[in-house]
């Protein structure tokens, strides 16, 4: 589990981390969204133990990363935003120096473990070198699993990986999710409302929303909002029928056959929308929900805190 | 302590997986033979004349004088290139004390430059065998003792600096130059002392080496050369903790 109170981590005279706080428990995913520059390396950092806080308490695994850093560094398992590899080593080679400096008994039965887990297994006796960036950072993630670290920190993980590489390793994230903590940053969207529980959208240092992505969507999204689409083009007869359905607040035309339309939360009007447009004779083609994907929260959250400003 | 090993067993053997350990190699045997040359012939000249044999102490004379350019070399990257590559950030988040990683980087590059030390003993057991007395033991053995003396003190000071930069040509130039003085120029100003001169002659590389080498050494020799080894150190293991602040 991870525990971050207050902290704060000056660069100079700068202000990269602003009094954060957060919490992340077992058996728990948390994603760390946010722009570039928005403190989320630099706090990955010092829950590793790389760099020390200006300020603040931050507890790892039970230990504390300034006072206990290496029982912390033993506990967790990190993966950095570049991945760092010794290019003139075999795979099997890096994988099993890396865990010969953490003292793991067996370390070669648990290399080839792990390899077998990040789909590298044929690749062992290749060098670092010759391999695509996705297969380096597979080996980079082989190496954060090496100890069955209890925390896994992980820096944009799925960056430079196609779409089925990306898919594999959000499995193995969601896998080894279920009984250890991780936490993960990235600036895609999509991702943190796909493999996390739970998601801290940070930026400038400060956090500005923590919730479930579930929940993160539907207390932004003051009202539900459904797009409906009919065969030929949308006229105001159609319009007139939607906002005569009880709950209806608002409906307008999207232009080719396209109708928004919004209801109050906890009044699904789409049975009875869909009756009415049926029963005045329109081809009813399609209607699905348009939830504000996390794009639109995060756009206006950051937006809101530059408007403060 | 078993991190310490670990390390330095992967640097003794990367130093095999690029050029560089067989050009360092090739350079020091290769001048390290052809004074063994010379001291052949003219001990085979002083012989006929009914001269005693020259002592082969000489040979390493060679071999540290070559060390002074080639240990920055051996010890330019240790540091500097995991800062430069990244994977710096892997070994201070892994369960490794700060100077267990700089102690051990320091070993690896001594257990390869005591490879080298252990061939060039070739050329005394030669050497023995083409002489008549035979070669002083006593003498030789004091003579490989300066050499690993020094060679450890070079390399502590190089992979301190090596820990300072993330250009190894930086940690080359700046280890070489700091050698240099340490060797040339640093015993200078006592030639214009009339007295207190005695802390710049104690400061010189080359009088430690000189005094073992020739087997009349003091333990303040000895202290001399692991004070320099451990000040490196300190200083890598200091230069790595200030990466962490920064």
């Amino acid at each position: 589990m991870i525990k971050v109170r207050g902290l704060t981590k000056d660069y100079g005279a700068r202000r990269a981390i602003h009094n954060l706080s957060f919490d992340a428990q077992q058996g728990e995913i948390v994603g760390f969204l946010g722009p570039n520059g928005a403190g989320k390396t630099t706090t990955m950092r010092i829950l590793t133990g790389y760099m020390p806080p200006t300020d603040g308490e931050v507890i790892v695994a039970g230990y504390d990363v300034v006072e206990e850093s290496l029982e912390v560094r033993k506990r967790v398992g990190y993966l950095p935003e570049t991945v760092p590899l010794y290019t003139e080593m075999a795979v099997f080679d890096y994988l099993k120096y890396m865990g010969d400096l953490r003292q793991l008994p067996n370390v070669e039965d648990r290399v080839d473990e792990v390899l077998e887990m990040v789909g590298l297994s044929d690749r062992a006796e290749g060098y670092i070198a010759n391999l695509s960036k996705g297969m380096r950072q597979r080996v980079g993630l082989a190496q954060a699993l090496l100890h069955k670290p209890e925390v896994l920190i992980l820096d944009e993980p799925t960056i430079g990986l196609d779409p089925g590489q990306v898919v594999e390793v959000r499995n193995l994230i969601r896998e080894i999710g279920k009984e250890r903590t991780v936490l993960l940053s990235t600036h895609l969207l999509h991702e943190a409302q796909n493999i996390c529980d739970r998601v801290l959208i940070i930026n400038k240092g400060k956090i500005l929303a923590e919730d479930t992505t579930a929940n993160l969507q539907s207390r932004l999204a003051g009202a539900e909002r459904v797009a409906l689409r009919i065969r030929g083009e949308a006229d105001k007869d159609l319009i007139k029928t939607i906002q005569k359905v009880k709950g209806v607040e608002e409906a307008e035309i999207k232009g080719d056959g396209l109708v928004e339309f919004e209801f109050a939360p906890g009044k699904d009007a789409r049975p009875e929308v869909a009756k009415q447009v049926v029963q005045a004779g329109y081809d009813l083609l399609e209607m699905r929900p348009l939830g504000m994907s996390l794009e639109e929260i995060f756009l206006e959250l950051t937006s809101a805190e530059g408007k403060k400003k | 302590m078993k991190n310490i090993w670990t390390i330095a067993k992967r640097e003794y053997n990367n130093y095999f997986n690029g050029p560089l350990a067989y050009i360092v190699a090739l350079v020091l045997l290769f001048s390290v033979g052809a004074f063994f040359v010379y001291l052949t012939l003219e001990s085979q000249g002083r012989a006929i004349y009914g001269g005693p044999p020259l002592e082969p102490n000489f040979l390493n004379v060679v071999f540290v004088f070559l060390m002074l350019f080639l240990a920055p070399a051996i010890t330019m990257r240790l540091l500097s290139d995991e800062a430069r590559m990244g994977t710096l950030e892997l070994l201070l988040t892994a369960p490794v004390r700060d100077y267990e990683l700089v102690v051990g980087k320091w070993l690896g590059s001594l257990l390869f430059v005591l490879s080298l030390v252990l061939f060039s003993l070739i050329y005394p057991i030669i050497y023995n065998n083409f002489v008549d007395p035979h070669i002083d033991y006593k003498l030789l053995l004091s003579s490989y003792i300066a050499v690993i003396l020094i060679v450890s003190a070079l390399l502590g000071l190089g992979v301190g600096i090596s820990a300072m930069f993330s250009n190894q040509f930086a940690a080359y130039f700046i280890a070489l130059g700091l050698f240099f003085i340490l060797w040339f120029v640093i015993n200078f100003p006592a030639n214009f002392m009339s007295s207190g001169g005695e802390l710049f002659n104690y400061l010189s590389v080359a009088n430690h080496f000189t005094a073992i080498n020739n087997g009349s050494f003091t333990l303040g020799d000895i202290v001399y050369f692991l004070s320099l080894t451990a000040l490196g150190l300190f200083v890598g293991t200091t230069a790595i903790e200030i990466r962490r602040w920064r």
